[in-house]
């Protein structure tokens, strides 16, 4: 088969599968249990340090 | 012994840029021989003054805010020039007098369209992600940036770039790709500083004490990647002599047409949105003294944005030489990158839940929510446009710079001006803008010169659009091409004033942070203040 040919028979069969597994997979992923506890911590990393770095040794929170 | 190594570099550097000179084919590379050599012997002078100087290391206890600064500068100078040069070709078309007789060659519309698209997307846009990105990465990864002067080093390379892509543009040298002017030994410039950048952002991520890379690093991160992957791609030239600029695309034919708005469509999905959300996801929160509304959506934005955006480019390509079957591809995945993009506009605008009272009080978050506007509204006439009917009428028409000019003055510019107005008191420690008001009449200046700008695009664009197809009853076509163009005129002085409207509210931002600066009360309390250990 010619390059051409299955470049493009790949891409709209395996490769678009591949992508929209990976996908659904993210999703799935983001609900996963557990993760909005995890995420408000995420989320609320902008409003920690604004003034200056982390300190070397930061003790248990 | 650095030190050595560098000056032997630098004189080499200018010993080569000095030959380089000497056996140029044209003026473009000549001159932009002649600047290498003074901007390398100038760094040699520099290095050679400081040898002796015992320079102490900084601090790893605090945040390299230095470049950031002379980003910040480097994006309010170069917005206010990109918006002059758009103010001037807006009346070379209204009034072609404008294209001066002595200029003709250097300064006529079509040497300073490029000039005015790379100012604003790179210079403007481009400085504005560098100083962002710096300054978010270290904030959210609570550590100084990785690489000590490597930060300098993309700042000023970045600088430099900019002077020898305009450069080149006004003296001819351009290899004619949209939105990738620059000829071979500019890209390849670009291409080392943007690996530099790559390492200075990446190495930053990597040395976080933060747990989590916040959401506002994947963007970036994706814009870097991303743009050096496209940027490679579409620039692979073979240069016709090393001592001359042009260069020959390895492409052929509709290849060519399709890496072009491979990368043309990406640069605005990555540069212009991706980057741009990046620093939506960090100042937004941070203005309205929230946290986002939904961590979960933006990282479904993040993947759903990535993963689409680089398929849409075939959707300019419509009724040419590239496959049916291609071109429909990129239209359906155009379609379907409205959900992502209405879906980050959503998160960002409610992230305001709660505090929808700020919208009356702080000018700044108005204008963040304008730009959000603005988005949501491009993101939607841009899928629209995409159809290929609706395309038949839109393309190669006025319509379509109205579309562009929408997102990047709404969308990019806007949010970018909200990013400054936050990061000056920040960065100069101030405990203020120096003028609410004068933000306020910024932010009418640019939104009501945004609008007529749109608007006369839209009208000009359809009508323009209607009128090439128009045909009497024997099928022969109604109007010439001249009529169409005579028929704009008015349409033409309108925006020319929006983009008047526009400039102007740049300069009134560029005083107000020049006084904030000047003349707005320091923030004691944090000055020379040791930090406490929590």
């Amino acid at each position: 088969m010619e390059t051409y040919s299955f470049l493009r028979a790949f891409a709209d069969s395996w490769m678009l599968l591949f992508l929209f597994g990976f996908f659904v997979a993210v999703i799935l992923w983001v609900f996963r249990p557990g993760s909005s506890r995890e995420y408000q911590e995420t989320a609320g990393i902008p409003f920690r340090h604004d003034d200056a770095p982390a300190v070397e040794k930061e003790g248990p929170k | 012994m650095i030190n050595t190594v560098k000056l032997i570099a630098l004189g080499l550097i200018t010993l080569c840029a000095m030959i380089a000179a000497n056996y140029a084919r044209d003026l473009a590379y000549m001159v932009h021989a002649l600047i290498i050599v003074l901007v390398s012997g100038g760094l040699f002078l520099w290095v050679l003054r400081g040898v002796d100087e015992d320079k102490p290391a900084p601090s790893q206890h605090e945040y390299m805010d230095d470049v950031i600064r002379a980003g910040v500068i480097a994006t309010a100078f170069w917005g206010v020039v990109g918006f002059l040069v758009g103010v001037v070709i807006a009346f070379q078309l209204a009034y072609p007098a404008l294209n001066f007789e002595w200029a003709e060659g250097f300064a006529n519309f079509g040497r300073l369209r490029p000039l005015h698209t790379s100012a604003v997307i790179f210079a403007f846009g481009g400085n504005a992600l560098l100083a962002t990105s710096f300054y978010v990465v270290q904030r959210t990864c609570a550590t100084r940036l990785w690489g000590g002067n490597l930060a300098w080093f993309v700042f000023w390379g970045y600088q430099l770039f900019i002077v020898l892509a305009a450069t080149g543009y006004l003296l001819g040298g351009t290899q004619s790709k949209e939105y990738a002017e620059p000829e071979w030994h500019v890209d390849l410039w670009l291409t080392i500083v943007w690996v530099a950048y790559l390492l200075v952002f990446l190495g930053t991520i990597m040395k976080r004490k933060e747990k989590h890379i916040y959401v506002a690093n994947w963007f970036y991160l994706g814009f870097i990647v991303t743009v050096a992957m496209l940027h490679v791609v579409n620039n692979l030239t073979i240069p016709v002599s090393i001592f001359g600029s042009k260069s020959v695309i390895v492409w052929a034919g509709v290849q060519d047409a399709m890496v072009q708005w491979w990368y043309g469509h990406n640069a605005v999905g990555f540069f212009l949105t991706a980057g741009f959300l990046g620093m939506m996801y960090y100042f937004v929160p941070k203005q309205a003294g929230k946290p986002v509304f939904s961590y979960k959506l933006s990282i479904i934005h993040f993947w759903a944005l990535i993963f689409l955006y680089i398929w849409a480019g075939p959707h300019h390509l419509h009724y040419t030489a590239l496959p049916d079957w291609a071109s429909t591809l990129g239209m359906v995945f155009s379609i379907v990158l409205w959900m992502p993009s209405w879906g980050g506009m959503i998160n960002g605008l409610m992230t305001l839940q709660g505090a929808w009272d700020k919208l009356r009080t702080d000018p700044i978050i108005r204008m963040m929510v304008a730009s959000l506007a603005f988005y949501g509204m491009s993101t939607f006439e841009g899928p629209m446009m995409s159809i290929r009917a609706v395309n038949s009428l839109s393309h190669y028409t006025d319509w379509t710079i109205g579309h562009v000019h929408s997102g990047a003055l709404g969308w990019n510019g806007l949010i970018t001006f909200g990013a400054l107005y936050y990061l000056v008191p920040v960065l100069w420690k101030r405990e203020r803008l120096y003028s609410l008001s004068l933000v306020s009449w910024h932010f009418w200046l640019a939104t009501i010169g945004i609008v007529l700008y749109a608007s006369a695009m839209w009208v000009t664009g359809i009508m323009e659009g209607l009128m090439w197809r128009e045909v009497d009853a024997n099928g022969f076509l109604v109007n010439s091409f001249a009529d169409t163009v005579a028929a704009k005129f008015p349409m033409y002085v309108v925006r020319g004033l929006g983009g008047v409207l526009y400039l102007a509210g740049a300069i009134i931002m560029c005083v107000n942070l020049w006084l904030t600066v000047r003349k707005a009360p320091a923030r004691e309390a944090s000055l020379g203040v040791a930090v406490p250990a929590e």
